[in-house]
């Protein structure tokens, strides 16, 4: 039993890592309409940037914060000057040029940095203390809480605030937006400025786990694409339950169903991605979306 | 006094010139009726006027020369547009829409009474105020963006085909409720119609378009039953 309540707590630690980079990708699809696939890129230089700050002698804390403030400004640029030449044409045409991008980030962290692993200090001191019979360390305990106060917050910007159904209201028709008055290429800045800040919180509360390499959130990136598909794409809620479920659901198959073991874990959540999309292809909390003809 | 004036305007839509001229004048709390074929040019001139084709000649509204500016400019100045097609936002709920519709407005009181009063101005969006707006029936659609559009507090509403692919009934209903609206409010209406026998119930006068160019303009009781209405419309 000891041993379960283990393997479903560390799950719920790396799903907390899959959580941060969904929200973020959620983020943005709320707020652009589009999947952003280089969101683990912006993050993952964000983590860099806070990175090379500490190095500088900035304290962690003030190097995270500036971090966020980078990734923000970036994440707006980017928006202006590389995607907004995509927005108006085929959306597929903008999800490879995020791809390209992704490309571009990583390579150029590599450029900057070296590909060799770096140590990037943690917020949350490493030691463990003991729940229920088992260990979890605080570390974990502060990214989960970060999290959930993270997912707090979105979903409130987006349910309760003017700024969060105006950014819906752009990705859903730009047009129609603007004819209400709405500043559609500030809001679309905004949204990205937004999404990568986010990716920013998310890539320093998970580089010390990971350590720091620039392709330190490829892995997780395809974990947090699942948990988006599986929570729904309109729903922060949704994303964070459905990554702590890929999480816990990838450390007990490998334990306890024995073909799949750890070579095989991988596959859990695209397993998992299949049978929601057949059972209920709007996610386990999204809105359904119908179009009628 | 004249709210908006349009003189020579024209447009295009890379090599095809779609408007070679047009003229138009709504007074304040007037309502002017654009009639015509199909690719007359109707919906490009309220695109022109909303910012979201490119125009040249002189567009003025409240005498202040707008062409050019951005739709959110313009929209910002009080000229509503309903597009064709109705542009509601079909993820965010009906309630969500109207707040959309609001969004340039600080007084969160009037917001209220405002969405009060479309809910009562058209009573079938009242049971449906939490529905997503992708799931209404198209007389339903059309009626939230046209509440939509008056959410704003225009002073100017642009009205695009608001009885295209609707019942007769539906359209019926629709245009009383925004006969109701122009009375109640005063707002000034510009639509374009395909509907003419709608339309004039509408409207105090209207111009009748044939390739981007007017070709006939007269008050509703001048026009109504003309034969060039008809030969506008069957191109005869």
């Amino acid at each position: 039993m000891d041993k379960f309540i283990q393997l479903v707590v560390d799950g719920l630690s790396t799903g907390s890592v899959y959580a941060a980079l969904a929200l973020a990708i959620v983020l943005v699809h709320q707020a652009t309409g589009l999947i952003n696939f280089a969101q683990g890129g912006l993050a993952v230089l964000a983590a860099y940037v806070a990175w090379w700050l500490t190095n500088q002698g900035v304290p962690l804390v003030l190097a995270i914060l500036l971090s966020i403030v980078f990734s923000f400004a970036l994440g707006a640029l980017v928006e202006r000057y590389l995607m907004r030449r995509f927005e108006r044409g085929d959306p597929d045409t903008a999800v490879v040029v995020t791809i390209g991008l992704l490309t571009l980030i990583t390579g150029v962290a590599g450029w900057l940095w070296t590909y060799n692993n770096q140590q990037f200090p943690s917020l949350f001191s490493l030691e463990t203390v003991s729940l229920l019979g088992v260990s979890v360390s605080i570390r974990s305990i502060g990214t989960t809480l970060a999290i959930v106060v993270v997912m707090v917050l979105l979903q409130a910007l987006f349910a309760g605030t003017k700024l969060g159904l105006a950014l819906r209201a752009v990705a859903v028709n730009p047009q129609s937006a603007a004819f209400s008055g709405l500043p559609v290429g500030r809001l679309l800045m905004v949204g990205w400025g937004l999404a990568a800040a986010l990716g920013a919180v998310a890539g320093a509360l998970v580089a010390p786990q990971l350590t720091l390499t620039p392709g330190m959130l490829d892995n997780a990136l395809v974990y947090a694409l699942a948990a988006v598909i599986l929570g729904g794409l309109t729903s922060p809620v949704g994303v964070v339950v459905a990554a702590w479920i890929i999480g816990v659901l990838e450390n007990l198959a490998a334990v306890y169903v024995g073909f799949i073991g750890f070579d095989l874990k991988v596959a859990v959540p695209f397993i998992l991605i299949f049978v929601v999309l057949i059972v209920r292809p709007q996610g386990l909390f999204g809105r359904k979306v119908v179009v009628r003809v | 006094m004249t709210l908006l004036e349009l003189e020579g305007v024209t447009a295009s839509y890379g090599p095809v010139q779609v408007l070679d001229g047009v003229s138009l004048r709504v007074p304040d709390n007037g309502a002017v009726g654009i009639l015509g074929a199909n690719g007359a040019g109707k919906t490009t001139t309220l695109r022109a006027i909303s910012g979201t084709v490119r125009a040249g000649g002189r567009i003025v509204f409240d005498g202040k020369d707008i062409r050019g500016l951005r739709p959110d400019r313009v929209a910002a100045l009080g000229i509503a547009h309903v597009p064709e097609g109705r542009g509601t936002l079909g993820d965010l709920t009906v309630r969500e829409n109207l707040r959309v519709g609001a969004y340039l407005r600080k007084d969160a009181k009037g917001v209220a009474q405002d969405i009060d009063y479309c809910l009562d101005l058209f009573p079938n969006l009242q049971n449906r105020i939490r529905s997503n707006a992708s799931a209404l029936s198209g007389g339903e659609q059309q009626m939230l963006a046209v509440a939509r559009a008056i959410m704003s507090k225009p002073r100017l509403l642009l009205l695009d085909e608001a009885s295209l692919g609707l019942a007769p009934s539906t359209a019926k209903n629709v245009y009383d409720a925004i006969r109701r609206l122009r009375i109640e409010s005063g707002i000034a209406m510009v639509v374009v119609e395909q509907n003419a026998n709608l339309a004039f119930t509408l409207v105090d006068s209207a111009t009748v378009l044939e390739t981007g160019r007017n070709v006939l303009t007269g008050t509703s009781a001048e026009l109504r039953g003309m034969d060039e209405i008809r030969r506008a419309y069957l191109g005869g």
